[in-house]
């Protein structure tokens, strides 16, 4: 295919050329640095919480009525587990303070050493007791878990340190990062050490803000009931496939034992709805520029069709001629094809260029990843086919010119 | 002559009514992102006491340990601990000042069959209402002397009001909170600042109702309730008594009426840091006083997720535009025959160039009025969306007005490299060709 005359006959169209390369060029650097996003944010709401997901439900369990001393909520608290353990379709329960993407909760500074004034790292703090392993279904990879003598209780507003911790692996790895944690102490903003006893391989924080991605798995177990007048979370754990029957059940069993509270129903919830809840914006986020992607490749793949439509029209005196002349259906078709090409590959080299310019500026006005490549790539494919398949009904159409046209003077 | 040009113009855009309808369709959906974000950005971005946040300052101090400050570099801590605030709020060197945290506030109705709950609480000095212009119903606030007397005494909100005591005037009237009694001495007017500035550093919402109860802050505190945030910077001895703790929970805001009380306001501030380094309770000297508007900048208060939509839309509008502009070149230089014809018959360049505007205008009018369906879809969705501010989306007159500035707007910088192009056509050739 002769390069120079579509390269003359652009000349002649220099500003609708101009037009339709800015278009694609636009149109490039919003969709690359659009399905980045949406890349980024699903592999945000896919990252695991280490927990036993599928079977797990929280009851956000508020005290009402009379005020309760910390003995009363105590003891409270032990008859309810002991209620929801009984239950047929329970596996395992346990009280705690929160759950993980929760969105924000309780967490600490630590540090090897008592007087230590940096911090080694933040944590997440989960409360609970010996059950709490088995009703997350986290997976101890050394050490033991908590034994019964071992669970205190902690009042509002209290300031126990536990003397015996279990930690995540990314948090021993943190604070010891020879591999020796287990056995080894810890300060949590105190002066008492806490002893670390056990490692569990993956347990998520409350938060799942972007802020806050560098501290996503540092958690730890303490071996603590929550004794708070404000109330505390049940984590329940169903038998597999009993989930539904086990959320039915569990307020009832709890009710049974104390009218005395509220479920808070915009809290907690089967963990499917808490993962729902907790990465509401971020779907939002990728479903928006999903949606503005594909408006954006219509409206441009449309703006080709109408603008190659019209060249059509203008030139099918020449069309004619050049037929007439022996060229071929398949000729006029290549011319188009290639033309259209030229001005898409024109439009996608200054799209790069626009979209790594826009991809720099979100890295330093939002904080956000540097683009991979392959989403360049993918951009570019995406364009260059779109601009192929939109000129194809035009060309099919200037392809079946009649020779004769030539001889028309109208 | 607009009426013969309006005449050509529909004429023009009916024989290609698929690529009217493109043109139409590809403009409203840009003026439509672009307003439904603009108006969402603007709602969060406001200004949340017109006529007054000029006059509010925020004063930071720094409880960071020595290591690692670098002078004029080391950015002061959001709130501050109990000693400072209450020592800037008793020097009075502003005109107003008050000092405050957020609680959880239980309140226990008084009726029977009615369960207690949780409201938010804000806990805060007397000024708190006259430095925020706080409208009261009934009443009014207390005084810096119920302060230093922990008195229990309670301002609450109107819709707290309705539900205590069906909206009568409850002044004198007690309200259990947190299991002790206080008396009510100010019911408020509705009063929800949007965004909620004074809640931001102290670990609230940002977007969204107004607080329910205001009680002075010792007799808070003595009534046992925390702060909804806390940041100890260093080992706690006794978490019940977080005044003499090292630990930070309180900001607090003073009124500067001028530049002159600005600066001296600062120099005040410095001194105090420096003085508190020499006595030794805080390592670090650096100070900050934010206006409301630069503390709302800094903080962040607008999500930068909105932000980019924002930024998305335009570069969308842009697309459109570029896109519209394409469309109408192609679409005039194809009628150059015609052009020649009104040019031959002695229509001037700038008949030629204003009958192609009024296209374009015509284009845009019709892509401004989509738009704004568009746009009034894209905020019901913004409103049904789980974010906090959700529920603020809505297009007032004033955006409505600008939604056809930017309809107008884009469709005649649309249709002006067209319409020049047009104006441009020799009549003599296009004469001959025929």
């Amino acid at each position: 295919m002769q390069i120079k005359p579509i390269l003359a006959a652009l000349r002649r169209h220099k500003a609708g050329t101009v037009l339709i390369v800015l278009q694609i060029a636009l149109t490039l650097a919003i969709v690359c640095n659009a399905l980045f996003i949406i890349q980024q944010r699903l592999a945000h709401l896919s990252e695991p919480t280490g927990i036993d997901e599928a079977n797990l439900f929280v009851l956000s369990n508020q005290w009402a009525g009379e005020p309760m001393s910390k003995a009363q909520i105590d003891a409270q608290i032990r008859a309810d587990v002991a209620a929801l353990r009984q239950l047929p379709s329970v596996l395992d329960a346990a009280p705690s303070n929160a759950y993980p993407l929760r969105g924000g909760g309780w967490d600490t500074f630590i540090g090897l050493t008592p007087e230590q004034v940096q911090p080694t790292s933040d944590a997440a703090v989960y409360l609970g007791d010996e059950h709490l392993l088995d009703a997350l279904g986290v997976k101890l990879i050394a050490g033991r878990n908590f034994r019964a003598d071992e669970v205190g209780s902690v009042g509002l507003r209290e300031n126990v340190i536990p003397p015996v911790v279990i930690v995540t692996r990314e948090l021993a790895h943190r604070l010891y990062p020879d591999g020796s944690a287990l056995g080894k102490p810890l300060y949590a903003m105190s002066a008492t050490p806490s002893t670390i006893i056990g490692i569990v391989e993956r347990l998520q924080t409350q938060s799942v803000d972007a802020w806050q991605q560098a501290y996503a798995y540092q958690a730890m177990l303490w071996p603590l009931r929550g004794a708070w007048s404000s109330g505390l979370y049940y984590i329940v754990r169903a038998r597999p496939g009993q989930r539904d029957a086990a959320m039915r059940e569990a307020p009832k069993a709890l009710y049974a034992q104390n009218r005395q509270r509220i479920f808070d129903a915009g809290d907690g919830g089967s963990f499917a709805q808490i993962r729902a809840r907790a990465y509401e914006r971020d779907r939002g986020m990728a479903i928006l520029m999903g949606v503005i992607s594909a408006v954006l490749l219509a409206i441009t793949a449309a703006g080709i069709v109408g603008l190659t439509s019209f060249w059509v029209g203008q030139r099918r005196k020449q069309i004619g001629v050049r037929r007439a002349l022996g060229a071929r259906q398949r000729d006029i078709l290549g011319y188009f094809l290639t033309e259209n090409l030229l001005i898409t590959g024109g439009g996608v080299l200054l799209g790069l260029l626009l979209a790594v310019g826009m991809n720099l500026w979100l890295v330093v006005r939002f904080s956000m990843q540097p683009i991979s490549p392959a989403y360049l790539g993918i951009g570019v494919l995406l364009l260059l086919l779109l601009g192929q398949g939109a000129v194809l009904a035009p060309a099919l159409k200037a392809a079946r010119v009649p020779p004769v046209e030539a001889t028309r003077s109208v | 002559m607009f009426g013969y040009y309006l005449d050509l113009a529909l004429r023009s855009l009916k024989r290609n009514k698929a690529l009217t309808a493109l043109m139409v369709l590809a403009l409203a959906l840009g003026i439509g992102a672009t307003i439904t974000t603009l108006t969402t950005l603007r709602v969060l971005a406001g200004d949340p006491l017109p006529g007054r946040s000029a006059r509010l300052f925020y004063p930071q101090l720094d409880h960071g340990p020595r290591e690692g400050y670098v002078p004029g570099q080391s950015e002061p801590d959001m709130t501050m601990a109990y000693p400072d605030a209450m020592n800037l709020v008793h020097a009075r060197r502003a005109t107003r000042q008050a000092a405050m945290a957020l609680a959880q506030a239980k309140i226990v109705p008084q009726r029977a069959n009615e369960h207690p709950y949780f409201t938010n609480g804000v806990m805060t000095t007397a000024d708190f209402f006259a430095l925020f212009g706080v409208p009261f119903k009934y009443g009014g606030g207390w005084t810096a002397d119920d302060d230093e007397r922990r008195a229990p005494l309670a301002v609450i909100a109107e819709d707290l009001n309705d539900k205590l005591f069906d909206g009568a005037d409850s002044v004198g009237r007690t309200v259990r909170i947190n299991d002790r009694d206080f008396r009510v001495v100010g019911v408020l007017k509705h009063w929800a600042p949007q965004p909620r500035f004074y809640t931001q550093g102290l670990g609230g919402r940002s977007y969204g109702d107004g607080d329910a109860v205001f009680l002075p802050l010792q007799s808070a505190r003595a009534a046992r309730m925390g702060p909804q945030d806390l940041e100890c910077y260093s080992n706690l001895t006794d978490i019940n008594h977080i005044e003499t703790e090292p630990c930070e929970w309180l900001g607090v805001w003073v009124e500067l009426d001028d530049a002159a009380a600005v600066a001296s306001y600062k120099a005040f501030l410095d001194g105090y840091a420096r003085q508190q380094v020499a006595l030794g309770r805080l390592q670090r000297p650096s100070t900050a006083l934010r206006d409301m508007m630069a503390w709302l900048r800094h903080v962040q208060v607008v999500p930068d997720d909105v932000r980019m939509q924002t930024y998305l839309a335009f570069g969308f509008l842009l697309i459109c535009v570029v896109n519209t502009v394409g469309l109408l070149l192609a679409k005039c230089l194809r009628r150059s025959r015609e052009i020649g014809v009104r040019r031959a018959l002695g229509a001037t360049r700038r008949a030629i160039f204003g009958q192609f505007m009024v296209e374009a205008a015509i284009v845009g009018l019709a892509g401004g009025v989509l738009g704004l369906l568009l746009a009034e879809l894209g905020l019901w969705g913004v409103r049904h969306q789980p974010a906090e501010y959700a529920s603020l989306a809505r297009l007032d007159l004033g955006m409505f007005a600008l939604t056809f500035a930017v309809a107008f707007v884009s469709s005649l910088l649309a249709g002006l490299l067209p319409a020049w192009r047009a104006s441009l056509v020799a009549p003599a050739p296009q004469l001959k060709a025929a």
